[in-house]
């Protein structure tokens, strides 16, 4: 047959030569690969001690931010959830009352806030959206669960530790818990 | 008087039999941790690490899984043959290492205590006795089975054993010839003596001995009577619990013993390289010596069962026709060879 391009590669095949029936010497140098294979890095790490970092751009499970008194940043302005290409995201409005000024940053806040975390795609659009710094992507990943309903994330799955009453959590959830730390290091040394 | 001194050779007797078969069992036990660490490492992997400090317990974990699993025996299967095939499996692994001289001489109450269970004169032949009893396991594990998958498994590893048998025997008669002797202990001991292991003499019939060796041991790249692509399970397919537990462990322990057996026949079993053993006796006692040469039998048993796993997982299984053809049509020949040549040598040097 004529072949349809240039490319073909036309195969000898000789019979095997006195050293290659005798096999034993290809089995040597097999079994000298496979102990070479022994003092080679191997590229597995264990898991659940040492984890693998994350790039600076890691987009994982979202996060809902509060200013430094620990007031809700969210003023439920949907633009998220208009942003939101998987429509993942749904939520519902309430008006600050007086006595509550200490939670909420400004007049209106979400009563409801839900993230469907099998929707979500994990874009970031929503965290470009936000006007009011209000919600970022982590570097965490939704553990695993059994039930739909369980991924539906509400608001005390989201919100982000209180920096007054829980400090330490609230900078960990930034991911600044080690900096803080070395910096208050830092600070005592110069005392 | 003459009753309470075998009483005390029946306990020493005893005892060294308690000792051999618990050592067996727990090196078996950690061989199948090393087997899996082996090939871990030889794979770019880490290998079991999650049970106790660097997995040491795995083995534990497994064992505990086989004895708690359910204890399944097949509605249509010979229940008695069933039951039979796997308790035949490990006697037969176990009763090789009664001819095996772990060590020289202990010397302890008074009395001197040959770590030895039986030095018998015909030890070569029991063992080869006994290695064929182990076809039995496998035949009737997989006959008993009454599954046409375990029944080719059962006569591809009888066929194979059988074959494999012959080229064996061959080659240790070119080995015979040159010690004069069956008896394991004078095999040691000559080594010993002459200050040369027989693997230098013998190169080419341990060459084809190690190589019957992994044929007997259903080891890769001899394991076709459970080739996992081809016949799912093999001869112990239908086995659940602890009955598999006993087919996996039997197919340890025979490596154990036939490592032992190598380096006893062709390595100087415990023989010190490099040392007189008679002048070192002298020096720091005989215990001490005799301990220390048992230690050197472990490591050289230890570096066969490396060798084991290191094949294992570098070289392919044979197809069947190809391993019969080896072993008929080139071992056989080869070690007919051997012994001709080793016995014209022998009559050249005694002109």
């Amino acid at each position: 047959m004529q072949p349809l391009t240039n490319r073909v590669k036309v195969l000898e095949q000789k019979p095997l030569n006195f050293m290659e029936r005798l096999y034993l010497p290809n089995i040597a140098k097999g079994m000298a690969i496979t102990f070479g294979h022994m003092f080679k890095k191997r590229p597995t790490i264990n898991y659940p001690e040492e984890k693998r970092p994350f790039s600076p751009v890691f987009r994982g499970l979202h996060i809902l931010n509060r200013d430094e008194e620990g007031r809700e940043n969210c003023t439920a302005c949907g633009l998220c959830a208009v942003a939101c290409p998987a429509e993942a995201i749904t939520m519902e409005a309430a008006e600050r009352k007086k006595e509550e000024e200490h939670l909420y940053r400004e007049e209106k806040y979400a009563a409801r806030y839900e993230i469907n975390m099998l929707r979500c795609i994990f874009c970031g659009l929503c965290e470009e959206a936000c006007p009011k710094d209000a919600i970022y992507l982590t570097e965490t990943f939704a553990p695993a669960n059994f039930t739909r309903e369980s991924f539906i994330y509400g608001k005390p799955d989201l919100l982000i530790p209180n920096p007054k009453t829980k400090p330490e959590e609230f900078l960990a959830a930034q991911g600044k818990l080690q900096e803080h730390k070395v910096n208050m290091k830092a600070a005592k040394n110069d005392q | 008087m003459m009753i309470a001194v075998d009483i005390a050779l029946f306990l020493e007797k005893f005892g060294l039999i308690v000792v051999v078969i618990l050592a067996a069992l727990g090196i078996a036990l950690y061989t199948t941790f090393a087997e899996r660490k082996v090939a871990g490492i030889i794979q770019d992997r880490r290998g079991p690490n999650r049970a106790g400090p660097f997995g040491l317990l795995q083995p534990l974990a497994d064992g505990v899984k086989m004895i708690m699993k359910e204890e399944i025996i097949p509605l249509t299967s010979n229940k008695w043959l069933f039951i039979l095939g796997p308790n035949l499996a490990m006697i037969t692994a176990m009763m090789t290492s009664a001819v095996i001289p772990w060590g020289n001489k202990l010397e302890l109450f008074g009395r001197t205590i040959d770590l030895q269970i039986a030095d018998i004169n015909i030890g070569v032949l029991y063992i080869f006795g006994v290695v064929s009893m182990g076809v039995y396991g496998i035949m009737i594990g997989g006959w008993a089975s009454n599954n046409k998958f375990s029944l080719i498994a059962a006569v591809r590893g009888a066929s194979q054993i059988i074959s494999y048998e012959l080229a064996m025997g061959l080659s240790l008669i070119a080995l015979l010839m040159i010690t004069g002797s069956l008896s394991t202990k004078t095999i040691v001991e000559q080594q010993m003596a002459n200050g040369v292991w027989n693997v230098v003499l013998q190169p080419l019939g341990f060459l084809i001995f190690l190589i019957c060796a992994f044929a007997e041991t259903n080891r890769t790249p001899f394991d076709l009577p459970e080739a996992e692509n081809e016949l799912n399970f093999g001869y112990h397919q239908e086995y659940s619990s602890m009955k598999l537990g006993f087919y996996l462990f039997a197919e340890y322990i025979n490596m154990i013993m036939s490592s032992a057996l190598m380096a006893t026949l062709f390595f100087g079993g415990y023989d010190i390289p490099f040392v007189n053993e008679v002048t070192l006796s002298e020096k720091w006692g005989t215990n001490i010596v005799t301990v220390l040469g048992t230690l050197m039998l472990l490591t050289k048993i230890v570096a066969f069962l490396f060798l084991f796993m290191w094949v294992r997982w570098t070289i392919p299984r044979f197809r069947y026709d190809q391993l019969m053809d080896l072993g008929w049509k080139k071992l056989i020949p080869l070690a007919l060879i051997n012994m001709l040549v080793t016995g014209a040598v022998i009559l050249w040097l005694n002109k």
